[in-house]
């Protein structure tokens, strides 16, 4: 494979990845959920610690656990003496802990285990497969997100209006935890576990500057994550940074010239 | 919800709403008890009581929102409601007009949702940003909101409070416009007195319990009213009613055979 190829992998891959947190992202900021991203980026490292333990593909891993940390949530909230901080906080550190506990396990019986890229992702070692898995999720992804979008934005605005219009509020709270679940595993490659819940928001967060609806804000949101990521590509290829990191950077950076330069 | 049926038997036929004993604790202590109710179309009820009478669980529990503890809610076949909360606060992230608002689900001709703006005076908003609205303003669009489905039955929960006299004035006379023109039935919740009276078809004065029931127009200048709201209504009031019971400072029930009147004492009372 040409150091072409390679690179215009990842840029499929780093696109791929755009065109999911740009949507969902908007979402998350909107329903103040980047607890539950941390959270389920937190369990993924559990993921993909089992996954290799059933010599199964991390992502695989990692969208299961995330399907199952969704479904745990799901039901402690129905315990309302806890809040739904405290609770994501039990079962983030929970399964980050177990995930560590079983990686060191399988360090231990001889898997060549390299942590750092689950952390940080590993976007120049995406491959033809990863890349039909992750377009796969995306175009699923974002079909179920489109059918839902309407009743999302409505319980965003506020449950009680929604709920008498006969939206069907925990389905679609549900629905949209497994969705953001299957969003981890298509980010695990591409800017690793640490690092996912900052392009869920940051986009979304400078996308709030341009946008009159929301609509618009989950455009605006997908095309900023898109520019980051041709950005942080550049960068990582032209100094020989880490890619993950370089894209959160340039989200970052997108976000905070956007601050200073737009008058509100 | 459980508790919502939605068929309507011969004796409640015209009926849009039926609540047959409603009650609700939480945690022990009782919030509402057997509390009976109708609500036909085209008629104005109006939901007065002291804080913490029950008053906001009740119609939660009328939408379907809260589950009764006991008792059953009958709905009409497909009811269409229309619910105006207190008040609604959009996430300052969340980027949205009014006419996002009005047509979150896209299923509204732009047209629909400029003519129900209109109908409540607030056609120049359709573009506005819902952060920036007044609170007078927000009732309105919501209001408006309410009014696109075409509803049956329209609820509103304080609709006019955080108002000026006027503007509550104003409001209380568009509810009654829209009763007059959609031939909805509409039960709100106040604490404005005197102003909701005059657009009122029955009152229901609630106090965990329903105290009584009555017609402002028939029964004026009600001696027990006056009791129950102390000064606030300042002797004007313009609505009376019949008690079998009378409260004692906590609001329980206290048996009374002279009684006939409401011995409630909001400030005094402990409802809260």
């Amino acid at each position: 494979m040409g150091v072409d190829s390679f690179i215009a992998y990842a840029l499929a891959a780093g696109i791929a990845l755009a065109l999911l947190v740009g949507p969902l992202g908007s979402v998350v900021v909107w329903r103040r959920m980047a607890y539950f991203g941390d959270t389920l980026a937190h369990a993924a490292l559990l993921g993909v610690a089992l996954a290799i333990a059933a010599e199964q593909l991390p992502m695989a891993g990692v969208g299961l656990m995330g399907g199952i940390i969704a479904t745990v949530l799901f039901w402690l909230e129905k315990q309302r003496d806890l809040s739904t901080d405290t609770l994501l906080g039990i079962l983030s550190h929970s399964a980050l802990a177990l995930g560590l506990i079983v990686l060191s396990v399988l360090q231990a019986q001889g898997f060549n285990i390299n942590l750092m890229t689950y952390l940080f992702g590993d976007l120049l070692a995406v491959n033809q497969l990863d890349l039909v898995i992750m377009y796969g999720s995306v175009l699923l992804i974002l079909l179920i997100f489109s059918q839902i979008l309407p009743s999302l934005i409505s319980i965003s605005v506020n449950e009680d209006l929604a709920r008498v219009d006969g939206i069907a509020v925990e389905k679609i709270r549900f629905i949209f935890m497994i969705l953001l679940a299957l969003v981890i595993a298509v980010a695990l490659k591409v800017v690793g576990i640490l690092l996912i819940t900052a392009l869920l928001i940051i986009p979304a967060a400078t996308a709030r500057l341009y946008s009159k609806s929301p609509k618009q804000m989950i455009v605006i949101s997908a095309v900023m994550a898109i520019v980051a990521v041709v950005l942080g590509l550049l960068a990582s290829l032209n100094w020989d940074f880490p890619t993950g990191p370089a894209i959160v950077v340039a989200a970052s950076v997108l976000f905070f010239v956007s601050r200073v330069s737009v008058r509100h | 919800m459980p508790s919502i049926k939605h068929q309507a038997n011969h004796q409640t036929e015209n009926a849009l709403l039926v609540a047959e004993n409603i009650g609700l604790s939480k945690s022990g202590k009782t919030i509402l008890t057997d509390i009976s109710l109708q609500l036909h179309s085209k008629e104005i009820i109006t939901l007065i009581g002291p804080n913490g009478a029950g008053k906001t669980s009740l119609i939660r529990i009328l939408l379907g929102l809260t589950d009764a503890t006991t008792g059953t809610v009958t709905r009409k076949n497909n009811l269409r409601i229309g619910y105006v909360p207190q008040r609604i606060t959009v996430p300052a992230v969340m980027p949205l007009r009014v006419y996002d608002f009005l047509n979150v689900t896209g299923m509204y001709s732009d047209e629909r949702c400029h003519l129900m703006l209109e109908e409540v005076d607030c056609a120049y908003l359709l573009y506005s940003s819902m952060q920036t609205l007044s609170g007078g303003e927000m009732q309105r669009v919501l209001l408006a909101r309410a009014l696109l489905k075409a509803p049956q039955l329209l609820v509103l929960d304080e609709p006019a409070s955080g108002m000026d006299i006027i503007g509550q004035q104003a409001l209380y006379e568009t509810i009654r416009q829209i009763r007059d023109k959609h031939d909805c039935g509409v039960l709100m919740v106040s604490h404005d007195l005197h102003l909701v009276m005059a657009a009122t078809d029955r009152v229901i004065c609630l106090n965990t319990h329903i105290c009584c029931t009555g017609h402002p127009d028939d029964i004026t200048e009600h001696p027990e009213y006056i009791k129950l709201f102390g000064d606030a209504i300042d002797g004007l009031a313009l609505y009376s009613h019949h008690h079998d019971h009378e409260h004692d400072i906590h609001g329980n029930i206290v048996s009374s055979e002279h009684c006939q009147s409401c011995e409630h004492h909001e400030n005094k009372s402990s409802h809260d």
